[in-house]
């Protein structure tokens, strides 16, 4: 599918979503609350059929927390990239895609791990990396440690 | 939902747990498996990584994109090149810099030789973790000439921040092809040794055929790339899917196996190194003159927005994410590593297996402690 | 056949009479067992050592290095060093470990290597006790070790010792059975369990010709069973150092882990002068019917050089083995046990009886 059929189609199912401009992959801004949604339509319909999630970033925007899914089908050859954001930096959280693609289920710990976005109805949602007892989330941009990390 | 989560594992308090690693012969690192054993055979395996995890990520926020370069040499220490190609590449296709071709022919060149030696280091240690301990010094051995080619044209053997956006930091050695000319002759004679020596063993066959079968949909949905990827025949070859530098002007197969069992990993990374021979032998020879770089801004500023960049490792895919917001430094860069998702299918694999079976499929996944852990 | 030259017999006698005479029989026998004691100690020591440094040499060979080349000329004094460094080396006190069993363990395994040698025949008149049971002996003793191995596991309190502990209790005790089967053959070849018998059996040409295909499907399996009777590679997964570390030496440092150590070169020692004595003539001297030039250059060489020869070669062939093998897996070995050896060997067995009724080996 070309990226003007995939918009088209991702449009009949949620309407009103925002396509940033991106040179790479067509790009989807999705609310939080229809992720799930749009992501289990992307990975289930056979003229999509995203079966493999090649990246899973979370990144601190500054104000804003995001998670990226990067999607490919390796039947049809198109991609695209998902993203999801949030304002709330205290407790933000998302639902888990791990049942849908299983390799999420570890970017996703790795996510809460150093940026701290929780995954509803993640498996086993515990830190990766890190000791449990860490505190903070040391990707975050406002994350503070003078004794390993130098600010120039 | 439910039935995808088969493989979550459930812990019991009388389980007999037995720890393999962070410190273990076969774990290749510090890696640790929280193994539970029913008399030899493994119930459950969980994985425990970070013990070497130094926040690259985090670091390059803190650093300009020429500097990223030499951090990403750490991650996959065994395919050091194709790590710094893919900031390179990024970088270079967010500014729409076009590199000279002798650059594209240098960096596919370069690729591949990384490529065959780390396939060497992995059938060393793969045959250690069989027992074989002879395989080690064979492959250490024709390992040797492709560390000295690199010792040559950049100084270093195993870490060679020798990429910078925009080219090569500078031309390589006189002899660099001369040399190449000669390794692949070399190593077409002495390849078919490996197979005598451990592929046709009837043991070996015994412990690696119909072990710890991975299925192309599970290869697809845990992200199992690279050669164990393409063992279960999932069709992930980013040289050949998503061609980069000059792998679009090579003609090569990409290696495909369906049994998907340790043999058939196994076997794809032999004939991966057959393969890359290939490629070296159409690329030495026609390599062009010209420039090794082209001039660059002292301070790369990439434009905001994002940027993917996907290369092939000797492991599997790569995946270089970058976030600009416009400045010196980058916003965010996200590492996709091929490890990182190879990892985690050990379970899958392994439980129900024997000890021995676990070791025989963690080998044959090829795994780079630094690469998870990053 | 003229052994005389070489023939010991007459200077074991000889030193015998001259200790009774000068003495009551009693401290005779005291003294003579002195004698034998240090002469094993200083010949365990000596083969340990260097079976040590041939392994290096041999699996040098195989991949392509030169192996130890700096201590002393050839590196032959490599391993002594090596044995100093390890009489040097910290005893690491365990902490939750059974002290007694820990510490007993080492010993038994040394010990019951030691009790093998006593029945060997070197060269004519040259063994410790010539048992007329010694077969049976060898094969009672040579499985005591195992429980040695089984002590040391249990007791270092350790999940990777345990495991190789209970690999190795398992496969001692499967391949206990071929081993002893296999040598069973040559006892109905022979008529005999007394291995100077066995060996004078061999002096008009060795079991492994005389016995055609059923001995050499013997050997073969001798062969193989010992070797993993030894816990050596390809059947070295009561160590394993790829999946459990060390295994049952896990735990042991120092000396004792050098007893381990020393203990399994010995035990391979062993196997393979029983392979040596039983199939390929022991101290015997090859013989062509016929050609009895040559026969006679055979005698001239002393029949303790032929036997250390054809343990050397057998001793080659089984560091041949492990340095080019990958390991088995534990279901896989037990299989290959029970599923092809034993069958196979009691089949052989049935066949040689019936060989030897008939009288269709070369007599």
């Amino acid at each position: 599918m070309t990226n003007d059929q995939l918009k088209e189609k991702i449009n009949g199912w949620i309407s009103g979503l925002e396509f940033p401009e991106n040179k790479q992959y067509l790009e989807v801004v999705v609310p939080a609350e229809s992720l799930l949604k749009l992501a289990r339509l992307l990975r289930e319909t056979p003229e999509t059929a995203f079966d493999y999630l090649f990246c899973l970033s979370g990144v601190d925007y500054g104000k804003q927390l995001g998670v990226v899914y990067h999607l490919e089908s390796t039947t049809h050859n198109h991609a695209l990239v998902l993203k999801v954001k949030t304002d709330d930096r205290v407790n933000p959280n998302f639902d888990t895609v791990c049942g849908l693609w299983r390799t999420a289920e570890w970017h996703e710990r790795e996510i809460f791990d150093l940026l701290g976005i929780k995954f509803n109805n993640h498996p086993d949602m515990r830190r990766l990396f890190l000791d449990d007892e860490w505190v903070g989330y040391p990707l975050r941009k406002d994350y503070k440690d003078d004794i390993n990390i130098i600010e120039r | 939902m439910e039935e995808i989560f088969q493989d979550i594992i459930i812990k019991k308090s009388d389980d007999y747990i037995i720890n393999m690693g962070p410190q273990h012969p076969s774990t290749h690192g510090v890696l640790r498996f929280e193994l539970c054993l029913l008399g030899e055979t493994v119930k459950y395996i969980i994985p425990h990584c970070g013990y070497i995890h130094r926040g690259i990520e985090k670091m390059c926020e803190k650093n300009t994109y020429q500097q990223i370069i030499h951090l990403t040499d750490r991650f996959d220490y065994l395919s050091a090149h194709m790590n710094n190609e893919a900031v390179c590449l990024a970088v270079e296709n967010a500014l729409e810099v076009e590199v000279p071709e002798r650059v594209k022919y240098i960096r596919t060149i370069l690729a591949e030789l990384n490529r065959i030696a780390s396939h060497q280091l992995w059938w060393c240690a793969f045959g250690m973790d069989l027992g074989a301990l002879t395989t080690f010094f064979y492959g250490l051995r024709d390992r040797e000439p492709i560390l000295d080619i690199f010792e040559e044209s950049f100084g270093s053997r195993l870490l060679h921040s020798f990429n910078c956006p925009g080219g090569l930091m500078h031309d390589v050695h006189p002899n660099f092809q001369k040399k190449i000319k000669d390794f692949i002759k070399y190593f077409r004679k002495i390849l078919p040794e490996y197979d005598q020596l451990l592929t046709g063993n009837i043991i070996f066959q015994q412990r690696s055929i119909g072990m710890g079968i991975l299925s192309k949909e599970d290869a697809i949905s845990y992200g199992v790339t690279g050669p164990s990827g393409r063992g279960s025949g999932f069709k992930c070859d980013v040289r050949k899917h998503h061609p980069y530098s000059a792998y679009s002007k090579v003609d090569f197969k990409e290696i495909l196996y369906t049994e998907g069992d340790t043999f058939a990993r196994y076997k794809a990374r032999i004939d991966e190194m057959w393969e890359s021979l290939n490629i070296l032998e159409q690329l030495v020879d026609n390599m062009p003159a010209g420039d090794y770089t082209v001039k660059m801004k002292p301070i790369i500023k990439l434009p905001a927005g994002d940027y993917f960049q996907r290369v092939e490792t000797a492991r599997g895919e790569l995946g270089c994410y970058i976030v600009s917001d416009g400045n010196k430094n980058p916003l965010r860069v996200k590492f996709r590593t091929p490890n990182f998702s190879n990892l985690f299918i050990i379970n899958k694999l392994a439980s129900g297996n024997k000890i021995a079976d676990l070791v025989a499929i963690s080998g044959s996944l090829d795994l780079v402690i630094p690469d998870i852990d990053r | 056949m003229d052994f005389n030259i070489y023939d010991f017999t007459s200077f074991t006698t000889w030193v015998h009479n001259a200790l009774t005479s000068s003495m009551s029989p009693g401290w005779a026998m005291f003294v003579e067992l002195a004698i034998v004691g240090v002469v094993f100690i200083a010949f365990y020591a000596v083969i340990g050592l260097y079976l040590v440094y041939a392994e290096r040499k041999v699996c040098a060979l195989i991949q392509n290095r030169k192996g130890p080349n700096r201590v002393g000329p050839f590196g032959l004094l490599q391993t002594i060093a090596d044995l100093f460094k390890l009489l040097m080396k910290e005893l690491i006190y365990i902490k939750n470990a059974d002290k007694f069993l820990f510490n007993l363990a080492p010993f038994i395994v040394i010990i019951a290597s030691f009790m093998a040698i006593a029945a060997l025949p070197f060269a004519k008149g040259l063994h410790a006790i010539d048992l007329n049971i010694g077969i049976f002996y060898l094969f009672a003793v040579s499985s005591l070790g195992v429980i040695g191995i089984l002590l040391a596991g249990w007791s270092s309190n350790s999940k990777y010792s345990l495991i190789g502990a209970i690999r190795s209790g398992a496969q001692v005790v499967s391949y206990e059975l071929s081993v002893g089967l296999a040598l069973l053959s040559i006892v109905i070849f022979s008529g005999s369990m007394q291995l100077s018998t066995i060996v004078e059996s061999q002096a008009n040409g060795w079991w492994i010709i005389k016995g055609h295909i059923p001995a050499i499907i013997s050997f073969l399996i001798f062969l193989v069973a010992s070797t993993a009777e030894t816990n050596r590679g390809p059947f070295d997964l009561a160590e394993a150092e790829s999946e459990l570390t060390a295994g049952f030496h896990t735990e042991y440092s120092g000396i004792k882990f050098a007893f381990f150590f020393l203990a399994e070169y010995m035990n391979m020692f062993i196997v393979a002068a029983i392979a040596a004595t039983v199939f390929l003539g022991g101290w015997m001297p090859f013989h062509i019917p016929g050609l009895d030039g040559m026969n006679h250059v055979m005698d001239y060489i002393p029949p303790f050089v032929w036997f250390m020869g054809k343990t050397a070669f057998i001793i080659f062939i089984m560091m041949w083995f492990k340095w080019t093998f990958p390991r088995l897996r534990i279901d896989q070995l037990l299989k290959l046990e029970w599923k092809y050896l034993l069958p196979l060997n009691l089949m052989n067995i049935v066949l040689i009886a019936f060989i030897v009724l008939m009288g269709w080996y070369i007599k």
